[in-house]
């Protein structure tokens, strides 16, 4: 005869509270996993949300002869230690512009400079205490302030931290990813198409399957050596251009498109084929009308997450030169160009503070594209997954 | 600018010659047809394959004319090779339309033709493959062609900085000679990777086994898309909160336990990776916890196990191959991984165990060597490569034993066990 | 749905009266084991057991047979709460087992699994070696101190599972390297180890070819010296062979009950005939 109920449950109570333990101590490891995200999201936006706001102030200009030959000639000398290098710059040119201009003067918003706008922010700053004397005078009469940052969207980069902008890096993202997806969509959607529906099973199709899972798990940075190497120094492809850094992106995506072009391939019942074989389509005619149009969403879904994958990708971007000094927009794909993770990696090097913030600003805007692709992924999934 | 005149004009005729091919093959088809004879295909089948017939070789010869170019260094003048290749156009596209007979299978061509491109699409990723293997083998041949092997791989001693004399024919000019010994660079890489599989192993898989076996339904749903988030935020930004948040911390941290660590610690980007790995641990683990059989649970609450016992003795073990597959494929991430390291490790090789030093590692070096104004032929930019042929037969072989340990796991559950 | 009310009355007319011992068959032993009453359980909004009312006795072997989907592997689930792995499951009534109600909040199922196993229809043995699947379960329960003590508890659960002649020379290869017959008493060997009063069945030859089962009937014909056993079975010959007492289930109600000889020569009821004389199943 076995033991009573109590005898077990005597023996079991310490048992029990090993199993309870188990089951807390797992949860606080999924609780501390999201903790992650969550801090991480926090220090992001509170390091990058101030770079969508700048300082600006109200600036009486002058334009004199001299100004037209030196900005900072416009301005009050105590003023304009706080305006934007860039402002002063820019004078002698709208002088040059437009010459009625020489001999009036008005009073504007300007950029003013990042030591000034951290000021403002209540960051460390490198104002002396006059400076700072000045600027508070200034902010208590509303003339100085911060506003939404435009320049920040409409500029590219710049030495100087509140003139930069990511719209360079941004155009040179748009660039790099055409050329990525103009490469790996149809040869990634070709290759699967090829072996979900036309490869014997032989040693060929399993090295090439093989080789895809592999490729997908080879790290980012040796796809950068094998750009450098065969498309720069081999074919000659400009260096630090979208081109080649659209090609080597291609080469990495192409294993994400693959798979989830065979997934959806997959997914497609073979009743479908039966049935289209039955009214005499060939093999090629039941993919490209029957198969291929109802595998499309996935094959959609896969390459929109595979195009937010590249998107983020920065160490072979490095390799092939992609992390020049770019101040100017520019549509080229053969033209020294950088994409936004790029731009942040230059950023992030920059030693002066005010540029930490702008770093933390482009983070949070390349976040919120790959939120934004990886959101549409999912709904598009979401809107077309059809059970068979 | 020239050649990228005559590209457009060449691609111009191309366009106009395959829809010259494409309207005349259709016509000639047409006309057949209209006069009563059976055809195997249809019209536009065969303006098709003319079209392909014209189009196909001209690009065989452009392409093959580029490749003699470039690889032969033949000196073929552009404007010859593309008029030739437009006259090879010319030349299949009269024979295409030769072709358009009522005997002749166009479809079936045409479909050939189709499967070809698609075997030559699967082959990119093999040559990709090979691509990587020659850049980095050929490259790292020519590296141990002026310094030894040997010392590549038991020296201790990482220090570059005269190569570039070297290379300028000025050797013995800058002091101390070059010497790449890898070792200090491959500690520093195990240091942060072991480091991260510390934070990400236990995390990973408790949180998969939270998430499979005690979770409610809705919390599993929504915390495994919410898990993956961390792996596909850039590595970039990474690096930028482990240089930026994390390492300040540990600085911090250490120093009020009266520990001395450089903001550069290896801990901060081992961390950090430790953390955008946890979600391939735990999707991965999660995946193959949930796919041993129920019966397994059942047997063993049958016989009176606790639901943690029957987790720790019979789903752990049972799963066991896929988790050290999971963890395998994310050592082998964790050490080919870059950003996290350029932006967060240190630059100085550092042989040391003390995780609060700063350091540097494999992928770190490779970025050093290959950024910068350096010449192509330096013995420094010659060694990136050197590294990125150890890093690939590290990973790869990870890859590899991950791959067959997770078929052999699937190959004993997905049959039958009778 | 009228056919259906009338079926139902007849058939609780002639429901086995609940206290009330069945036919006795004369060698069998009547002690009480598991007493069940006005059992019902719902899987979420359908009723999958209508108030069940059964005595199960000790030492014997009692089959339950109805067509499938009549709710018998469920009322055996019920037995050692194996349903409680089911979201959405409810169940109401009780089930006695020595002066407890099992489905007490107090009653901590854990416990209640020990003193009552259960085999599978699906041998699963434990990715473990041969050794291991047997001795582990007794050692985590405290039943075992030393390795010799160990070593002769799985010889004889092995023995009692008529398994040993056959693994004796290799105890220490993985439990699925067994045939599927083997495996199955692999795991019955794994449920008598843990020396528990009751072992459910859940159909356990239904994997195994014929050979099989025949040598895991006349392995429950042996444990029953020292087992009560309830067994799921619709194979009939297979009730009619190893059962000293019958439940014939329907659309989730118990129609009738007996002992097996009576059972299979003169059922009361017309529905259990119709069942056990191939009309339906």
């Amino acid at each position: 005869m076995s033991q009573s109920f109590d005898a077990i449950s005597a023996q079991l109570r310490k048992r029990h509270r090993r199993s309870a333990r188990l089951k807390w101590t797992s949860m606080g490891a999924l609780g501390l996993a999201g903790l992650f995200l969550v801090l991480f999201f926090a220090d992001m936006l509170s390091k990058g949300l101030p770079a969508f706001q700048q300082a600006y102030m109200q600036v009486e200009l002058e334009y004199s002869e001299e100004a037209s030959r030196m900005g900072r000639a416009a301005m009050d000398p105590e003023v304009a230690r706080l305006v934007s290098r860039t402002f002063e710059r820019v004078i002698p040119r709208m002088i040059r512009n437009d010459p009625d201009l020489l001999g009036t003067s008005e009073t504007r918003w300007v950029l003013a400079n990042s030591q000034v706008d951290q000021y403002l922010k209540g960051h460390a700053s490198k104002l002396r205490d006059n400076e700072r004397a000045v600027v508070d005078e200034l902010a208590e009469e509303g003339r100085v302030a911060l506003r939404f940052n435009t320049t920040f969207f409409s500029r590219g980069d710049s030495k100087m931290a509140e003139s930069s902008g990511i719209l360079a890096a941004a155009v040179g993202t748009v660039m790099t990813m055409l050329v990525t997806l103009a490469i790996s969509f149809p040869i990634g959607v070709m290759t699967a198409v090829y072996l979900e529906e036309f490869a014997p099973d032989n040693r060929l199709t399993q090295l090439i399957e093989i080789n895809i899972n592999n490729l997908a798990a080879i790290p980012s940075i040796l796809f950068g050596l094998l750009g450098l190497a065969i498309f720069i120094n081999f074919f000659g492809v400009p260096r630090s251009s979208p081109l080649v850094g659209g090609m080597t992106l291609a080469l990495m995506t192409l294993p994400v498109i693959i798979i989830a072009t065979r997934t959806a391939l997959r997914s497609v019942p073979d009743s479908i084929r039966h049935a289209a074989f039955g009214v005499g389509c060939s093999r090629w005619q039941v993919v490209r009308d029957h198969v291929l149009p109802l595998a499309m969403p996935g094959i959609m879904t896969g390459s929109i997450i595979g195009l937010a994958q590249a998107m983020g990708e920065t160490a072979p971007l490095i390799i092939v030169g992609m992390v020049a000094f770019i101040p100017d927009v520019s549509a080229s794909f053969t033209q020294a160009a950088t994409v936004l993770p790029a731009q942040i990696f230059t950023w992030a090097g920059e030693p002066e503070r005010a540029f930490v913030e702008k770093t933390a600003g482009g983070i949070l805007v390349l976040l919120a594209i790959l939120i934004f692709l990886n959101a549409s992924a999912v709904i598009l999934r979401k809107k077309f997954e059809r059970r068979w | 600018m020239q050649t990228n005149h005559l590209l457009t004009l060449f691609i111009g005729g191309l366009l106009l010659l395959g829809l010259l091919a494409f309207v005349l093959g259709r016509a000639k088809a047409a006309r057949v047809r209209a006069s009563g004879q059976a055809m195997y295909a249809q019209p536009d089948q065969y303006a098709w394959f003319t079209v392909i017939s014209s189009a196909g070789p001209a690009l065989l010869v452009g392409a093959a004319g580029a490749f003699v170019m470039l690889l032969l260094g033949a000196d073929i003048p552009v404007f010859l090779l593309l008029a030739a290749s437009l006259a090879v156009a010319a030349v299949g596209a009269i024979v295409g339309l030769a072709c358009v007979r009522p005997e002749f299978h166009a479809r079936q061509a045409i479909e050939r033709v189709i499967r070809w491109l698609l075997v030559g699409a699967a082959l990119i990723s093999i040559f990709t493959t090979f691509g990587i293997l020659f850049s980095i083998v050929f490259e790292a041949l020519r590296f141990f062609q002026m310094h030894s092997f040997w010392e590549f791989v038991t020296g201790t001693v990482w220090n570059p900085g005269a190569s570039f004399l070297a290379a300028a024919g000025r050797a013995g000019e800058g002091g101390s000679a070059a010497q790449f010994g890898s070792v200090p660079l491959f500690a520093g890489t195990f240091m942060i990777t072991a480091i991260a599989m510390l934070v990400a192993i236990p995390i990973g898989l408790l949180a998969a086994i939270y998430m499979s076996e005690f979770a409610p339904q809705r919390v599993r749903t929504l915390a495994k898309p919410t898990l993956e988030v961390l792996a596909g935020i850039p590595t970039v930004v990474y690096g930028f909160f482990a240089a930026i948040t994390v390492a300040p911390i540990v600085v911090n941290v250490a120093g009020f336990f009266g520990l001395d660590a450089s903001f550069n610690n290896a801990v901060a980007p081992g961390v950090v990776m430790g953390i955008m790995i946890i979600p391939f641990i735990s999707s991965l683990s999660d995946d193959v916890i949930n796919s041993v059989p129920d019966s397994m649970r059942q047997g063993s609450l049958a016989l009176g196990m606790t639901q943690a016992e029957t987790i720790r003795d019979v789903v752990i073990p049972a799963a066991l191959p896929g988790i050290i597959s999971a963890s395998l494929l994310a050592v082998s991430r964790a050490l080919g991984e870059t950003m996290i390291v350029v932006m967060a490790a240190g630059m100085r090789p550092n042989l040391t165990a003390n995780p609060l030093e700063d350091m540097t590692t494999v992928t770190v070096r490779i970025v050093a060597a290959l950024t910068g104004d350096l010449e192509f032929e330096s013995a420094e930019t010659l060694s990136a490569f050197a590294l990125g042929l150890v890093l690939f037969a590290v990973t790869l072989s990870l890859n590899l034993v991950s791959v067959l340990m997770i078929r052999r796991f699937r190959a004993k559950y997905r049959v039958n066990n009778l | 749905m009228n056919i259906h009310v009338a079926e139902r009355s007849t058939a609780s007319m002639s429901r086995h009266e609940p206290g009330q011992p069945v036919t006795r068959n004369s060698e069998a032993n009547h002690e009480l084991s598991i007493r069940v009453r006005d059992l019902s359980l719902w899987y979420g909004e359908s009723q999958a057991l209508k108030n069940l009312n059964i005595d199960l006795y000790q030492k014997n072997v009692t089959a339950l047979i109805g067509p499938s989907g009549c709710g018998k592997s469920t009322f055996l689930r019920c037995l050692n709460r194996m349903n409680d792995l089911i979201p959405g499951v409810r169940v109401e009534g009780l089930v006695e087992m020595d002066g407890r109600d099992i489905n007490a909040r107090k009653m901590d199922e854990v416990a209640l699994r020990r003193r009552v196993g259960m085999v599978f229809q699906k041998p699963n043995p434990f990715p473990k070696s041969i050794y291991e699947n047997i001795a582990y379960a007794p050692r985590m329960h405290d039943l075992v101190g030393r390795k010799a003590e160990q070593d002769e508890l799985v010889e004889r659960a092995l023995r009692d599972a008529g398994l040993w002649e056959e693994v004796k020379d290799k105890l220490h290869q993985p439990g699925t390297s067994l045939s599927g017959g083997q495996q199955q008493r692999l795991c019955i060997a794994r449920a008598i180890a843990v020396q528990p009063d009751v072992i459910l069945m859940d159909e356990p030859t239904s994997a195994l070819d014929p050979i099989s089962t025949a040598t895991i009937e006349d392995l429950m014909d042996k444990l029953k010296r020292q087992f009560t056993i309830v067994t799921v079975t619709h194979n009939m010959q297979q009730a009619a062979r190893v059962a000293d007492y019958t439940a014939f289930f329907h659309l989730g109600e118990i129609i009738e009950y007996n002992d097996t000889k009576t059972m299979f020569s003169n059922p009361a009821t017309k529905k259990a005939e119709d069942y056990i004389t191939g009309r339906y199943g």
